[in-house]
């Protein structure tokens, strides 16, 4: 399926990517190329074959409420772009979220 | 497109009618109010949903911190099985269906609160579906009427970090940078979603009251507003009688119960209001100023939000095969609804049992009739007097040192005339300065505080007090009835407050003649 470069733009919004109108015309094949990769899944899956999110046999892997060590706090700060007042500091926040 | 829930289904709400509720008066006619609410509660378990760090609440900032809850690449999320426990026995208490299956999707999300870039939530399986809520909600005459609301859904999630704004003023807008603490960021987070069933600002508060007893009784969450560890948003729209349901508003900030009501009542008008007048209603969420008592834009919803969940990788499904539920299930402790019933029969009023029950003194309580109360006097007392004492102090019962059996033997000591009413209140005050290492009677006898009550000594003073009255005597003989308050005081002020005033009163009529 081949990707108008709109649909691009849309993607791009909401992953909070700013395109140039050359970008989005780079990417629109690329997403394409992805997607039809995809499909083809779709090619083998059979109506006997349940929808998947894994690839495992896996269910209900889970842990005890034990506490374990936290980071040193300098080695968590070290990784802020600025730290400020043991808090990772930030530009301002244009609105909140719930 | 009309409008439906997270998992597809068109949105069904109940009517006023049919909930007994009045519909709002406006310019041109009828209107019937339309909430449904999202209630988020904070999980006390010890670690966070997806990884060891503690929850502690006053930890100096981000020292609760790790790779998987600032989500660094590689860093595996594992799930608390504390905290499936703890939902679950939650959504049994709600009344709700235990999916067989559910899992963990995760929402895409922009704010740096959440390091990752996205919230893991779930979406099309949650963990509960289907439950329901009978309320209580007082109409005012000390009656109450009793209103089902249903609850759509209850999923499991992870809450954000907190963020401090600062800059010229402090407050989000004029912010140049955001401070953020990630130690709360992760800890489980419970959503509760109920269908838009509520159809008054009384009902949302009796639920949101009812939901709040019940997360604390099944011991989940300390579940307090002023903490945040239950909080609530509002989905509110308004629509003529028997049409199809409005553009609803969502408001945030309702740091209150009160404000919930006020919010609520406020946002109605208010959209009634932009209807009459020829507008329409914006999908916004707006904020509520507790200040101003208004609602304002936040931010407009301008397409329905494209949160693209898709299933986390990184986890597996959780199962909830029968024998696991029906073992969480007799977990359950006694409901509100429940405990409501069994004090009413104990002779509690209704007032006062919600009251009970809305602030944790339930055991107090229950110990106190163990230890042979009364259950209207333990109910008295506890609400009354001793709620009082302990507000006026700022002190939780368990740090004044109070017991049930306290409670119990202060009764005891009322009801075999060592006390009257006013001495047990400064028995009380007693009890609480000496934090509880003093009981009732200790007390009373420490202070010599002791009701006055023998025949023979208060006879002797009051013999005294109307030799020494004699015009008060005279217009009490002259038809002056009320005057013998004068010589209850003077017998009260001689045996200094401790006379029995029943017996002071007999005593007094018999020596007057
Ligand atoms: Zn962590």
């Amino acid at each position: 399926m081949a990707l108008s470069a709109d649909e691009v733009r849309h993607v791009a919004r909401l992953a909070r990517l700013a395109l140039t109108d050359a970008e989005v015309e780079a990417l629109a094949p690329q997403l394409s190329q992805i997607l039809a990769y995809a499909e083809q899944v779709g090619e083998v899956a059979a109506q006997d074959v349940e929808p998947t999110t894994h690839p495992f046999a896996l269910r209900d892997v889970s842990r005890p409420d034990e506490p374990q060590p936290s980071l040193p706090r300098e080695d968590v700060l070290a990784a802020a772009p600025h730290a400020e007042q043991d808090r990772f500091g930030v530009p301002r926040i244009v609105s909140e979220e719930g | 497109m009309s409008a439906t829930t997270m998992s597809g289904e068109p949105i069904s709400a109940t009517t006023a009618a049919e909930h007994g509720v009045d519909l709002l008066q406006g310019d041109t006619g009828e209107w019937e109010l339309v909430v449904g609410l999202e209630v988020h509660v904070e999980l006390q378990t010890r670690t966070k949903m997806w990884c060891g760090c503690s929850t502690d609440f006053g930890a100096d900032p981000n020292t609760n911190v790790c790779p998987v809850c600032t989500g660094q690449p590689g860093a595996l999320p594992v799930v608390n099985e504390q905290a499936v426990r703890d939902a679950t026995l939650l959504g049994l208490a709600l009344n709700g269906e235990i999916a067989p299956i559910c899992r963990f999707h995760r929402k895409n999300y922009f704010y740096p609160d959440l390091a990752k870039n996205y919230q893991i939530s779930q979406y099309d399986v949650p963990l509960v579906n289907d439950g329901w809520l009978d309320v209580e909600v007082p109409t005012g005459d000390g009656q109450s009427v009793s209103r089902r609301v249903r609850i759509e859904r209850l999923h499991m999630e992870e809450d954000t970090g907190k963020s401090l704004h600062v800059g010229d003023t402090g407050r989000l807008h004029g912010a140049d940078r955001s401070l953020i603490d990630y130690n709360r960021c992760g800890i489980p987070l419970l959503e509760i979603v109920s269908r838009p069933d509520i159809h008054d600002a009384d009902t949302a508060q009796a639920y949101l009251r009812e939901l709040q007893s019940i997360v604390r009784a099944t011991g989940v969450s300390d579940a307090r507003m002023e903490e945040g560890s239950i909080r609530c948003d509002a989905n509110v729209s308004v629509r003529r009688p028997g049409d199809e349901l409005g553009t609803r508003t969502e408001i945030k900030n309702l740091n209150s119960i009160r404000s919930l009501g006020r919010a609520i009542a406020y946002e109605a008008q208010r959209q009634i209001g932009v209807i009459e007048d020829g507008g329409t209603i914006v999908m916004e969420t707006r904020h509520w100023d507790e200040g101003r008592g208004v609602t304002e834009t936040l931010r407009v919803k301008e397409s329905v939000t494209d949160y693209r969940y898709f299933p986390d990788p990184d986890l597996v499904e959780i199962t909830s095969p029968a024998e696991k539920v029906e073992a969480i299930r007799t977990l359950l402790p006694e409901l509100p609804a429940a405990s409501r019933a069994r004090l009413g029969e104990a002779g509690v009023t209704p007032e006062q049992a919600a009251a009970i029950i809305a602030t944790g003194l339930l055991p107090w309580f229950d110990d106190a009739v163990a230890a042979g109360a009364d259950g209207a006097a333990a109910a008295n007392w506890l609400v009354g007097d001793i709620a009082g004492q302990l507000s006026a102090e700022g002190l939780r019962i368990e740090a004044a040192g109070l017991t049930g059996a306290h409670v119990a033997e202060l009764i005891a000591l009322i009801e075999d005339g060592t006390l009257s009413t006013k001495l047990a209140k400064q028995v009380v005050a007693g009890v609480i300065d000496a934090r509880g290492a003093k009981g009732p009677a200790q007390v009373a006898e420490d202070q010599g505080l002791r009701q006055v009550s023998d025949e023979g000594e208060l006879r002797t003073i009051v013999e005294q007090v109307v030799a020494a009255n004699a015009d008060t005597v005279e217009a009490i003989r002259g038809g002056n009835d009320k005057a013998i308050g004068a010589l209850v005081g003077q017998v009260m002020k001689e045996t200094r407050g401790q006379a029995d005033p029943r017996k002071t009163n007999e005593l007094l009529r018999e020596v007057i003649g």
